[in-house]
């Protein structure tokens, strides 16, 4: 951040206030209550992280003070010593990572199929990828869970991740990606005699470069913060997810809310710190997967 | 030639592959148990008689049902509208700021939709707390200066519920709005402002039959979205009487985890099923129609 740039703006919008006259008043108050508003939607998720860091005598006080008198992480140490949450974080990570990485690779590869390749079945898989668009997940959760019994998945991480694996959007997203790259990339590469899968790994997917990143920022998150299916799948203490655990098992020595509100913001920090750093890329793939350009 | 139509073949199929064995092993496959366990009387784990229909008469009958039903019903009519107008008016009061002041808005707006449901419903359930809730102090006002649990409370529940649910996922909503704001020509603003047109009048005449579109694809998004409501209303609910404010994805985890009655769930399951796929094909004839104009 430069330091001039700042100055530079604010002359330029009280420049241009002055200049509408007195519509501006109604602008500037506008401007004021938006921001007050947003304040008001942060509000709570500051609440949070100012309460996991208070000592838990203030926290129950009443004073209710917006800022900490003293900050302590006694909170994060107790969680951290008397629950599983170290256990959960590396299932988390493991599960959503994996999630990620399968439907990045099984969706830009069956994309890649359907926009470049001509082959028998097609009209199958278009059927399918719709009618998938169509069916809530969360009514096929009994035989999901019959369907891990079977296979013995239940409290392991291939059981919490085989029913993740399923998003559609990715598919239809990288369908219209790779529809509108130029034809003659192809063709210049297969004068070449290069293969298929040549192409798709070292043309089609390079190219879009900056899908592939959106569409696996958002997976992971998505992946990250699934409640249901883990919730079900991962009923032992040690096969929980994060989301799971800190709902789930609880810890009833002394004062709770500080350890809770540490617990919450130890479970948000990493997709909260993936939107902050992505954004551009975050928005980008809301807007493609609600098939609205932005 | 012949040779290379078979190797396109082969390679598509390597592609398609996993596709293929995701999809069919995880969504057709337990589609199709889903539709013949809802026939018979099994447990979750197991095998039962066949019986028919007599679950779905049975389902159809049943008081609880009816609860999961109204309340859903209940709870979307809660969270669908208020919180696309909400998101409208917040999405034209962003799209009016410029440069960092915009992206620092925008970013307090839309950062709760990326949390996870259980913080949401931690940070919220702290906030509501009875004994040392923030809100509280707020609550005696009305409630002659007593406390009162908000969730504990039937007929506050939902309202609550409702109340974190817009708070939580209107960033999706917004996002999606400016967007469509975005897309409105500013020539059309500017000749309006020529007429001396005041902000409501371009807001009646300009910006609301021009961001349509994106309201009625926000509607659909949510309303089918909020017919699925399992997490926050569970989590809410643990340690109350959660008969009381049952949502239809909790009637069937009742059923199946709760009560080992896997042929009922999956019944249960498969009118959910029909009603969301009758909604969305409404939602695609919406869009469509939308893409006809």
């Amino acid at each position: 951040m430069s330091a001039e740039a700042i100055p530079n703006r604010d002359t330029m919008v009280s420049a241009r206030s002055r200049g509408d006259g007195p519509i501006d008043m109604i602008g500037l108050a506008l401007t004021v209550i938006t921001l007050l508003v947003a304040l008001a939607s942060f509000f709570p998720i500051y609440w949070a992280v100012i309460t996991s860091i208070k000592p838990d005598g203030e926290v129950i006080s009443g004073s209710n003070s917006l800022i900490p008198n003293r900050v302590v992480f006694d909170s994060y140490i107790h969680i951290w010593n008397n629950t599983n949450i170290g256990i959960w974080y590396i299932n988390s990570m493991v599960t959503s990572l994996i999630i990620t990485a399968l439907v990045i690779v099984s969706s830009a590869g069956c994309a890649y199929a359907l926009s470049q390749l001509d082959f028998p079945g097609r009209r199958v898989i278009y059927v399918l990828i719709l009618a998938c668009f169509m069916v809530p997940m969360q009514a096929l959760i009994v035989n999901h869970f019959v369907l891990m019994a079977q296979f013995k998945l239940l409290n392991t991480w291939a059981g919490i991740i085989l029913p993740q694996l399923i998003v559609p959007v990715v598919i239809i997203v990288y369908k219209q990606f790779f529809d509108s790259v130029p034809k003659e990339f192809r063709e210049a590469a297969q004068m070449d005699s290069a293969g298929h899968l040549k192409i798709l790994f070292r043309i089609y997917l390079p190219m879009n470069w900056g899908v592939t990143a959106a569409l696996a920022i958002i997976t992971f998150i998505g992946a990250w913060n699934s409640f249901l299916w883990p919730f079900l799948a991962a009923t032992g203490e040690a096969t929980m997810t994060v989301p799971v655990g800190i709902t789930q098992v609880k810890d009833a020595y002394g004062i709770v809310y500080g350890k809770l509100m540490a617990s919450a913001v130890v479970a948000g920090l990493p997709v909260a710190v993936l939107y902050l750093i992505f954004q551009k890329r975050v928005t980008q793939a809301i807007m493609l997967s609600a098939g609205v350009k932005g | 030639m012949l040779r290379d139509k078979r190797q396109e073949y082969l390679v598509a199929l390597l592609l398609v592959g996993p596709f293929v064995l995701i999809y069919g092993g995880l969504f057709v496959w337990p589609t199709i148990q889903m539709a013949m366990l809802s026939f018979t009387k099994a447990p979750l784990i197991g095998s039962g008689d066949w019986v028919g229909w007599d679950n779905y008469v049975k389902i159809l009958s049943h008081k609880l049902f009816h609860s999961a039903f109204w309340n859903t019903a209940y709870f979307v009519v809660l969270t669908v509208i208020p919180s696309t107008l909400v998101s409208l008016v917040i999405a034209m009061a962003v799209n009016r700021l410029k440069g960092p002041v915009q992206g620092f808005v925008l970013a307090c707006f839309f950062l709760p939709y990326i949390l996870p449901v259980s913080v949401v419903f931690l940070t919220w359930n702290w906030i509501i707390d009875v004994q040392y809730g923030l809100v509280q102090g707020l609550v005696a006002l009305f409630n002659g200066g007593k406390p009162i649990s908000l969730t504990r409370t039937i007929p506050l529940f939902m309202p609550t519920v409702a109340f974190v649910t817009v708070w939580w996922t209107m960033g999706f909503n917004i996002l999606l709005f400016i967007a469509g704001l975005r897309n409105i020509s500013p020539e059309i603003y500017e000749a309006a402002a020529l007429d001396s047109a005041g902000r409501w009048r371009q807001f009646q005449r300009i910006t609301w039959p021009l961001i349509w579109p994106v309201t009625a694809l926000v509607l659909t998004i949510q309303l089918i979205a909020q017919l699925k409501i399992f997490d926050q209303v569970y989590l809410f609910s643990i340690g109350g009487r959660q008969d009381a404010t049952i949502t239809l994805v909790q009637y069937v985890y009742k059923l199946a985890f709760q009560q080992n009655k896997g042929g009922e769930a999956a019944t249960a399951a498969m009118l959910l099923f029909g009603m969301i796929i009758i909604l969305s094909v409404l939602q695609y004839q919406v869009l469509r129609a939308r893409g006809e104009k």
